[in-house]
């Protein structure tokens, strides 16, 4: 028994990702196509020297056929996995593990979401038949709740968390805007983020991540290999899950201001990494920012920041493009957009990118040249107080 | 045998229209004062089962052998409506259940039924009034629930003794609607009236042979009716002018149908002494009157909330607009997201205790107690050690709370609290008769039984939270 981790076992040696957005003119299987393809070209291989695959989605397919039938993959095994909002890190994660097994000398973990077809406002879930009993709330407004626990335990007012959360949006939008891959490529000002109409609880439109399609990719190999395919993979250095006992809506001990979920899933992968100071050691991080009061909590989930010290920090510049720990310098799902089961996949690119020195001028990030190789990704599905948390952290340097 | 009343208890919901909001809005029409409006998540048997829990909390009350449910709106045809009130009020399958719907004088049924009885029955009754906008109909009714224990002596203390009843049934033309309709039709009044008058002068002549009572042993006369005009002159017919009249709730809260005859009598025994013989005339389709008197033990019954009480906490703030929304006359556009689905029939088989009594799990060795129940306690992990708890009369407490703008609601926004429970158990709820703005951090909320929705005609009934209001609200 032990969470050993696959440190440096596994490394990234490609990715592909497609544009996020309102897709009208292209089917999930164009999307896959495209994400598979630049994968395939990001490594300089052909789709036949991938020996398996591991699709995430969330409501976007079912079974290995959703990518093997339009990418008339060859008779491999294609694996379909779901964990919700963390679907894309689930396959990515399971990929890696089956390269570390030594099982398969090549694998793909791809993942895709088609969101923008079914005509709704907002993300529309899938009901199983049930007692209707659960509390039918929306998954802003279950988010939203976050936000007056949060502001009443450490002493924040109301206009101040509207001013954090509106901080967190504003930053993700500029990052967005030199991201040409992102839902929405414009800067938005603190004024208009703070009119903007409400959605739930404090929650404006603004302070919600982006409805959209899209797809990623990777390309995975041991990483004694890694140099046949790029001179500059992405090592693989710590995969963490958690699922808990969704104690949140049961126990009164449970205060919305925090994801047991992720704290713990955190602890693991910096454990599995061997790093003792996330803030000084992790150039950079992408995060779940499904929506503005779910990233501050994030920051001190992943203990970037001490507890109740999340929103000065925001309200700094701490996070920033060129802050201290630049979060989400693509634009995170706020302004990148969230097609589920691609989110984890896409936050990996932007690692790709970001580590590699490969992001646009205008949103490269400084801490690498400062001599830091770490990146994080973190991805969680569900709602505060019952969800599944991911973590990872991939760097470009071994040991 | 004696027979008489055990206890008692009214729902008189929280939303009023005033009549002049009406007038406002059509150009004529309305009056003054105001009717008492059911939310849009109530219903005749959600309404019957909040009366009914104010009724069982007055008093030590005996489990009774039967419930009937009387209702001219009932939610459900084909389906016993009265089985959901027997289920939020967790009793056993050996308690019958039955409905008496359809007209006004089921009530009288009801209680004709359960006073004939040898065994304690609880009656509830409760409509939801509709008319055409614009209709005296829409003005003067309301809607509310009212629930009676009826029983013997070995039961519990009576504190309303029953003396007698008659009955006078007569078929003419006053007030009919046909299946599916939402308004009923009524004939000229003044039709009506006449031969309501001699069916009244008919059965009290009868009832007071009977008991050997004249007009001058009656210390209160309620006459209940929907045929307002009869109701006024019911008096004179009867031959009570000189007995005091009950109290006239409708400028109030309406005419409320069927629940009419049993909140009359609720809200006179709420200030009636041992000993005072009140006569209840009710006029549908006939005329039924039974006398009550009061017993010394009236003295130390102490209803858990007097319907004045009720009356005096509601909100008459509630527009026109959305009065017709809420009862379906006008139909709004909905938001751009999926229909709600309704409650499949296993599952909610399976978790009957939870869905409609709000029963909880208490961890036998940790004492946590799990909403909805669970069997692996989230303290300790033991499992399969757990007792079920009821939690409906537990107060709570607000953890943290928002607004859902996006959530489909017929009365949006919808608001959800996260609730701690007095000595344990959380829930995640949603906050019924209350505006956005005075939700908070803190705030102290009951339970109450609501119709969460509808949907494929499955009404799927549940449990909200709801403010703990401490007297009169401001207008």
């Amino acid at each position: 028994m032990g969470q050993r981790g696959i440190k440096d076992q596994v490394a990234i040696v490609g990715m592909g990702c497609t544009r996020f957005g309102e897709h009208f003119d292209q089917s999930i299987d164009d999307m896959i196509i495209e994400a598979a393809h630049a994968a395939y070209d990001s490594a300089g291989i052909r789709q036949d020297d991938v020996d398996a695959f591991w699709f995430g989605t969330l409501s976007s397919g079912t079974s290995g056929l959703t990518i093997s039938k339009p990418l008339k993959i060859d008779y491999k095994p294609v694996t379909r996995v779901e964990n919700m909002c963390a679907s894309g890190s689930e396959a990515f994660r399971n990929a890696a593990y089956a390269v570390a097994s030594g099982a398969f000398d090549v694998v793909m973990a791809i993942g895709a979401e088609k969101l923008k077809d079914n005509g709704m406002s907002g993300l529309v879930g899938t009901p199983v038949p049930d007692d209707g009993t659960k509390a039918a709330i929306t998954a802003p407004a279950s988010f939203s709740l976050l936000a007056p626990a949060y502001g009443k335990k450490y002493g924040v007012d109301r206009d101040q968390m509207k001013e954090v959360m509106a901080r967190i949006a504003w930053k993700n939008h500029y990052n967005g805007a030199r991201n040409p891959r992102a839902q929405f490529q414009k800067e938005v000002s603190m004024e208009k983020i703070c009119n903007a109409p409400l959605i739930a609880g404090d929650l404006g439109i603004f302070d919600c991540s982006g409805v959209s399609d899209g797809s990623a990719a990777a390309i995975l190999c041991r990483a004694e290999d890694a140099h046949k395919y790029t001179d500059n993979p992405l090592y693989v250095k710590a995969l963490a899950f958690t699922s808990g006992p969704g104690a949140g809506p049961l126990d009164p001990d449970y205060d919305y201001t925090t994801f047991t979920e992720v704290a713990r899933c955190a602890e693991d992968a910096y454990e599995q990494a061997g790093v003792t100071d996330p803030r000084t050691e992790i150039a950079m991080a992408e995060v779940h920012d499904c929506f503005t009061p779910t990233e501050l909590v994030l920051m001190e989930d992943l203990q970037f920041s001490g507890r109740g010290e999340g929103w000065q920090d925001v309200l700094s510049g701490t996070f920033d493009l060129d802050g201290e720990l630049p979060v989400n310098p693509d634009g995170g799902l706020k302004s990148f957009g969230h097609p589920i089961g691609a989110s984890g996949l896409r936050m990996l690119f932007e690692c790709w990118l970001q580590l590699r020195k490969e992001a646009p001028a205008d949103r490269q990030i400084l801490s690498v040249d400062k001599g830091k190789t770490l990146g994080m990704t973190h991805n969680l599905g569900g709602r505060p107080g019952e969800c599944v948390s991911f973590a990872s952290i991939v760097g470009t340097e071994l040991g | 045998m004696t027979r008489g009343i055990l206890g008692y208890g009214t729902h008189v919901p929280y939303y009023r229209l005033q009549r002049s909001a009406i007038g406002a809005a059509l150009g004529s029409g309305g009056g003054k004062g105001s009717r008492a409006v059911a939310g849009y998540d109530e219903d005749a048997t959600s309404m019957s089962v909040e009366a009914a829990r104010l009724a069982l909390k007055s008093f030590d009350a005996p489990t009774p052998a039967a419930v009937y449910f009387s209702s001219v709106t009932p939610p459900y045809l084909d389906k016993t409506n009265a089985n959901a009130i027997h289920a939020a009020l967790n009793y056993p399958s050996s308690v019958f259940a039955s409905d008496m719907v359809g007209s006004v004088r089921s009530t009288s049924g009801a209680l004709n039924a359960a006073l004939n009885d040898r065994r304690p029955v609880l009656i509830t009754a409760a409509d939801v009034r509709t008319g055409r906008p614009g209709s005296s109909d829409e003005a003067q009714l309301g809607d509310a629930a009212a629930a009676v224990l009826i029983g013997s002596e070995a039961d519990a203390p009576i504190i309303a003794e029953w003396i007698g009843s008659s009955f006078a049934t007569h078929e003419f033309l006053d007030r009919w609607r046909s299946p599916g309709w939402e308004y009923s039709r009524v004939w000229e009044e003044r039709f009506g009236e006449s031969v309501y008058q001699s069916l009244i002068t008919e059965a009290v002549t009868q009832v007071l042979k009977d008991t050997e009572l004249s007009a001058a042993d009656m210390d209160k006369v309620i006459i209940s009716g929907l045929h307002s005009r009869a109701v006024r002159s019911g008096a004179g017919a009867a031959g009570m002018s000189a007995v005091p009249m009950a109290e006239d709730l409708t400028a109030k809260i309406g005419n409320v149908g069927s629940a009419q005859s049993l909140l009359s009598l609720a809200n006179t025994l709420d200030s009636a002494s041992p000993n005072e013989t009140i006569m209840l005339i009710t006029l549908a389709d006939g005329c039924d009157v039974t006398i009550f008197r009061t017993t010394d033990a009236i003295a130390n019954y102490t209803p858990a909330q007097k319907v004045s009480a009720q009356i005096a906490q509601g909100n008459d703030s509630l527009d026109y607009a959305k009065f017709l929304t809420w009862r379906g006359w006008l139909d709004r556009e909905p938001p751009r997201r999926p229909d709600p689905a309704a409650p499949a029939g296993p599952p909610s088989e399976r978790n009957t205790e939870w869905k409609f009594a709000f029963m909880g799990s208490r961890d036998r060795s940790t004492g946590t107690i799990h909403l909805p129940p669970q069997r692996v306690s989230v303290k300790g992990g033991a499992v399969d050690d757990m007792e079920m708890v009821p939690m409906a009369d537990v107060e709570a407490t607000v953890a943290t709370f928002t607004i859902d703008r996006l959530a489909f609601s017929p009365s949006p926004p919808t608001i959800a609290v996260v609730i701690d429970f007095d000595g344990g158990g959380r829930f995640t709820s949603q906050l019924a008769d209350a505006a956005a703005d005075e939700v908070e951090i803190g705030m102290r909320v009951r339970m109450t039984f609501r119709r969460m929705l509808t949907a494929d005609g499955v009404h799927n009934y549940f449990w909200k939270a709801t403010p703990v209001r401490q007297g009169p609200q401001p207008n």
